[in-house]
């Protein structure tokens, strides 16, 4: 196999990275702000039920979590409840591949992963949202802006200034732990290229795999130190 | 009376730190209420602003209750802002906003405003156009009565203190209150940049603005106020003209002052 050949059987592994970064981030982030608002609600059972919630999750490996939701539904009793397996079957069935597409496996992983991230962007939100001193909610009821208007208007971009260095932080690790993809076969990039070794006794592009990474890496740090410093320009 | 406070009183939790507060001010008077430290000073201007919600009593202003505590039926969110645009206030800590220049400082809220009202009124885009032209227009004049025409695109964090306060003086000013409370508006001051928000203050005094300053400023107090409340442990101690407060015989007035004179020499 020639390098070109490698590098797209890589890319089409990474194109499952991609997928899995970009749709986790796009569901864990509004489902992150939902549980910060559960922490921080004054309804007690609420706020206990929450913490509990988070606890549990940042405290269990994210791969036991994929493992948990991949075999969960199976255990249910009956056959018809391992929802993933079936998915993935389906999936091939309909595009006449001849290898099993992991679709099924992949909506497994990404539910981990959104539930996974949730919390630990909630932690973050809710850090952002606590520090901003009373006085600016204060200073916008005075002024006879409404809850909705304080919280858009006033607080919200002062937030994001300060979770920014913390997400940034926290997506370049979702970037990397997409890599525990392949605990339920799901071929992303490193899962390619681990099959490469395997069958075609091939290990370099084990190695090249880091290329695909440090760049993505790279470009993310880049967009997202752009954007701190364009909230540079105050102080809060 | 043009407020009429009646028997405020506030607990947290089991400390009464408002004990029955009454006191009544005339349209275009300055009050300074002066008290040690923990009197209930600040508690009393956040009831009146409904940062706090008093226990008991009632706020009348100009014949009109704004706030009644035996009302038993919760008011509608819209009237409590309504009533709460009757007062303005400026914080001892400023509290700008940080993201928004001077300018946005001052017309965040009115525009706000004018946009909930065209969308009620269901006015044309050009009426609520010429509605923001007139809340730039008294936002500009307003920064040139504080003397701070040069800085419309400033940052809070690129001004000074002294500067910072006075834009929140402009901001509060925004909305035409009524009534303009302000909470020790020099204590997060280096003494020597008092002086020019002080100004602004009496400025405000002369153009007949109604004013209620808690302030630990004797001087100033004697000064700009018409009438001053001494408080003391969540009551008025005592009441009256400058002249006759700095000549009171009640002792605890007469420690507090003494104290202050120890401080000034
Ligand atoms: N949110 C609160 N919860 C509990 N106690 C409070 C609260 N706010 C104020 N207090 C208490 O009420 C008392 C009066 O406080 P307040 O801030 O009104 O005093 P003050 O006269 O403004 O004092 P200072 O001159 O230091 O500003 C204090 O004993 C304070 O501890
Ligand atoms: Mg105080």
């Amino acid at each position: 196999m020639s390098f070109w050949d490698i590098t797209l059987e890589l890319l089409s592994g990474f194109g499952f990275t991609l997928a899995l970064f970009i749709l986790t981030l796009i569901f864990a982030i509004p489902l992150g702000l939902a549980i910060s608002f559960a922490r921080m609600s004054t309804i007690k059972p609420v706020q206990s039920v929450t913490k509990v919630f988070i606890w549990v999750i940042r405290g269990i490996p994210l791969m036991l979590l994929i493992f948990m939701i991949y075999y969960l539904p199976g255990l249910l009793g009956s056959q018809m409840f391992n929802v993933f397996d079936h998915l993935d079957r389906y999936f091939t069935g309909v595009s006449g591949s001849l290898e099993l597409l992991r679709y099924g496996s992949f909506l497994a992983v990404l539910i981990a992963f959104v539930i996974n991230y949730s919390c630990y962007f909630a932690e973050i939100f809710r850090g952002g949202i606590e520090s901003i001193p009373q006085g600016q909610y204060e200073a916008g009821q005075v002024l006879g802006l409404t809850k909705s208007q304080i919280f858009t208007k006033v607080v919200l971009k002062q937030v994001i200034k300060r979770i920014l260095p913390p997400m940034t932080n926290e997506i370049i690790t979702l970037v990397k732990d997409t890599a525990l993809a392949n605990a339920i076969a799901v071929p992303e990039i490193i899962l390619c290229a681990k099959d490469l070794a395997s069958i075609k006794a091939i290990v370099w592009p084990l190695f090249y795999t880091a290329v695909f990474y440090l760049i993505f890496v790279g470009l993310l740090t880049i967009i997202l130190g752009k954007a701190e410093k364009k909230l540079s320009y105050f102080k809060a | 009376m043009f407020l009429e406070v009646k028997n405020i009183t506030k607990k947290f939790g089991e400390t009464n730190v408002l004990k029955g507060i009454d006191f009544g001010l005339e349209k275009g008077q300055v009050l300074s209420i002066i008290g040690s430290s923990g009197s209930g000073k600040t508690t009393l201007l956040r009831c009146l602003n409904f940062l706090e919600t008093p226990d008991t009593g009632t706020i009348f202003v100009d014949g009109d209750c704004i706030f009644n505590a035996a009302d038993t039926g919760k008011k509608s969110s819209a009237e409590a802002r309504e009533n709460r645009l009757s007062f303005g206030l400026v914080f001892q800590s400023f509290n700008l906003f940080p993201q928004y220049s001077v300018m946005e400082n001052l017309m965040l809220a009115p525009k706000l405003r004018a946009k909930e009202e065209a969308k009620k009124k269901r006015l044309k885009k050009a009426t609520l156009n010429k509605m923001y032209a007139e809340i730039e227009k008294k936002a500009v004049s307003l920064l040139a009565s504080v003397g701070l025409s040069e800085k419309h695109n400033f940052y809070p964090c690129e001004l000074s203190g002294g500067q910072q306060q006075r834009v929140s003086i402009a901001r509060a000013l925004m909305l035409d209150p009524d009534i303009l409370f302000f909470d020790e508006p020099t204590s997060a001051l280096d003494p020597e940049i008092t002086g020019e928000v002080l100004k602004v203050i009496k400025g405000l005094a002369a153009h007949n603005m109604t004013m209620i300053i808690v302030t630990h400023e004797m001087n100033f107090a004697r000064e700009v106020s018409d009438k001053i409340i001494f408080m003391d442990e969540g009551v008025v101690a005592a009441e009256g003209t400058p002249e006759e407060i700095f000549a009171s015989e009640n002792e605890r007035l007469h420690h507090f002052l003494a104290a202050f004179n120890g401080d000034a020499e």
